[in-house]
């Protein structure tokens, strides 16, 4: 019963505030409400056992890519108004993209099946907490496909880099291991002064 | 239904929010005697008294604090965006305290003893960041702003080096339950190891609760107050105590990691010494980390922003990712992975 109580609880804050997210008018608070649609996610997966993705949820995406929706939003000097004004003659085209893909979606799952071939990973051992299980799985019969979504990853990251990176010219930069190892005989001189001369 | 509810979990409700009180209590008052400590410290390193006509050596000088800021005017900026202003410094306090769901303070002394406990810990301090960045937004001024943002990405930043600092801890203890990680085998070499780790993570702590001298997210100097700029009253009020909560739970994470919790420092053991209950030695190992929060505020000036990310970046990450390499490749030489 408590978990029922804490399923619909759950369940009713995430449906709502993914509804929130789409008509929210301010887009700061679309990503807020974004955030809270992600908490109660990983709610949701404690209560089905899944600690550990939970964890890993609330880490990976509240914690860094929702930062930097967050960040990307207020930076944003647009007005949202404007931008909603003219959106009401996209509808149609909304409307048939939006059909095609629910009838797409319908159609696989009426019809979904694993095939008998198809042999699910089961960790073998029950006594395992899952976290465990998943170490088990991921870097035994899945290692290689893991190990190959890890490089992507970081050659999507690497990309960003090289995209963004400009060596630009003219810019005073702080080059710390030449500042440390200034001399004071090498940049300072003293000089004579005699009044009335100037240097 | 209600009475059925009632019976079935009533006992247990009635406990666990029992417990929740008591750590709450417990937890409030650490706060307001923080604030005490940290004055008196930092007046014995400056030369000076420190707080003491409130009370007997000014011990009553945290109560007239919280019932000045009690009794003050709470103001909302006009154009502040008021949802969001009220939420900020609420959900600080809520995050500062909800972590302390999972810290075992002596053993079986907890109030959930989940599988992921350090997952948790760090998916909590991660969302630390939204309070203030929130709180930056919605004031609607631009040194909140600037404030905000820089906090965002300082404390996302050094986040990254906790993160690998905590994989080689959770390497040499093969658990992410906090009790296992407490009473963890450590032989010599894996101490000596994680000695430099503990280095990182006690500098890093300092930059992601916003302490001196990584206090760029509020510094005066540029930006008045930073992102508490427009708050007042109780809701500047909820900031501090989240800041400060925010503190001890960085103080007690470290505890956990890497100065054996509860149990007696060093591994002494005998007649003489075990009656000391766990809580006190995990009181005392707490106390000495704020003591270093205290210290490096006194001691140190402020970093330059680009100084900071530098440190995050550019030393840290490094390190702590070679460190990783290290720590594994050094368990698996001897043979000793958990």
């Amino acid at each position: 019963m408590l978990y029922g109580i804490a399923f619909y609880l759950f369940a009713m804050v995430l449906v709502g505030s993914a509804i929130a997210v789409i008509t929210a008018k301010n887009p700061v608070h679309s990503v807020l409400f974004l955030i809270l649609a992600f908490f109660n996610a990983a709610g949701l997966m404690v209560l089905l056992g899944a600690e550990f993705i939970a964890m890993l949820l609330v880490i990976v995406y509240v914690g860094a890519v929702a930062v930097l929706f967050l960040f990307v939003v207020m930076m944003m000097d647009v007005s949202f108004a404007d931008l909603r004004s003219g959106a009401m003659k996209y509808v149609p085209i909304g409307v048939v993209v939006g059909g095609v893909l629910l009838f797409e979606l319908v159609i696989i799952y009426s019809g979904w099946k694993f095939s008998d071939a198809m042999e699910l990973a089961n960790p073998n051992d029950i006594s395992l907490t899952n976290t465990e299980a998943l170490g088990h799985i991921l870097y035994t019969k899945y290692f290689f496909i893991f190990q190959m979504s890890g490089l992507v990853l970081l050659v999507a990251m690497i990309g960003a880099i090289v995209l963004t990176l400009r060596k630009r010219s003219g810019v005073k930069r702080q080059k710390i291991y030449e500042q440390v190892n200034r001399k004071a005989s090498d940049v300072i001189e003293i000089h004579k002064v005699t009044p009335g001369t100037g240097v | 239904m209600i009475e059925e509810f009632i019976s079935t979990y009533g006992e247990y409700l009635f406990w666990t929010l029992l417990h929740i009180f008591v750590i709450l209590g417990v937890l409030l008052v650490s706060v307001a005697y923080l604030t005490y400590f940290e004055r008196k410290v930092m007046a014995a390193m400056q030369r000076r008294h420190g707080p003491m006509t409130v009370g007997p050596f000014g011990l009553l000088q945290p109560l007239a604090d919280g019932l000045k800021l009690l009794t003050k005017e709470t103001i909302l900026p006009t154009k502040a965006n008021k949802p969001v202003f009220i939420i900020a410094p609420m959900l600080t306090f809520f995050l500062a305290i909800v972590a302390w769901a999972v810290i075992p303070v002596d053993e079986n002394w907890v109030l959930a003893n989940i599988n992921v406990g350090i997952l948790y810990l760090f998916a909590i301090s991660s969302l630390g960041v939204y309070g203030i960045i929130m709180a930056g937004w919605a004031s609607n001024s631009r040194y909140a702003f600037l404030g905000g943002l820089r906090s965002a990405s300082q404390m996302v930043s050094y986040e990254v080096s906790m993160g690998l600092v905590i994989v080689t801890v959770l390497l040499c203890v093969g658990s992410l339950n906090l009790q296992e990680v407490v009473m963890a085998e450590r032989s010599f070499l894996m101490n000596i190891l994680l000695f430099p780790m503990m280095i990182v993570f006690l500098i890093s702590i300092l930059a992601e609760t916003n302490r001196a001298p990584f206090d760029l997210p509020e510094g005066e100097s540029e930006l008045t107050g930073g992102f508490m700029v427009e708050y007042s009253a109780m809701t500047f009020a909820l900031f501090f105590l989240g800041e400060y909560a925010n503190m001890i739970l960085m103080s007690a994470m470290t505890v956990i990691l890497f100065m054996g919790g509860w149990l007696a420092p060093f591994g002494i053991s005998g007649e003489w010494i075990d009656w000391v209950p766990g809580i006190v030695w995990f009181a005392l190992k707490v106390s000495a980390v704020l003591f270093f929060f205290i210290w490096a505020r006194a001691s140190f000036p402020r970093y330059r922003y680009d100084q900071l990310m530098r440190l995050g970046w550019k030393v840290f990450l490094p390190f702590t990712l070679v460190w990783v390499l290290v720590v594994s490749g050094a368990l698996i030489a001897t043979n000793s992975l958990p």
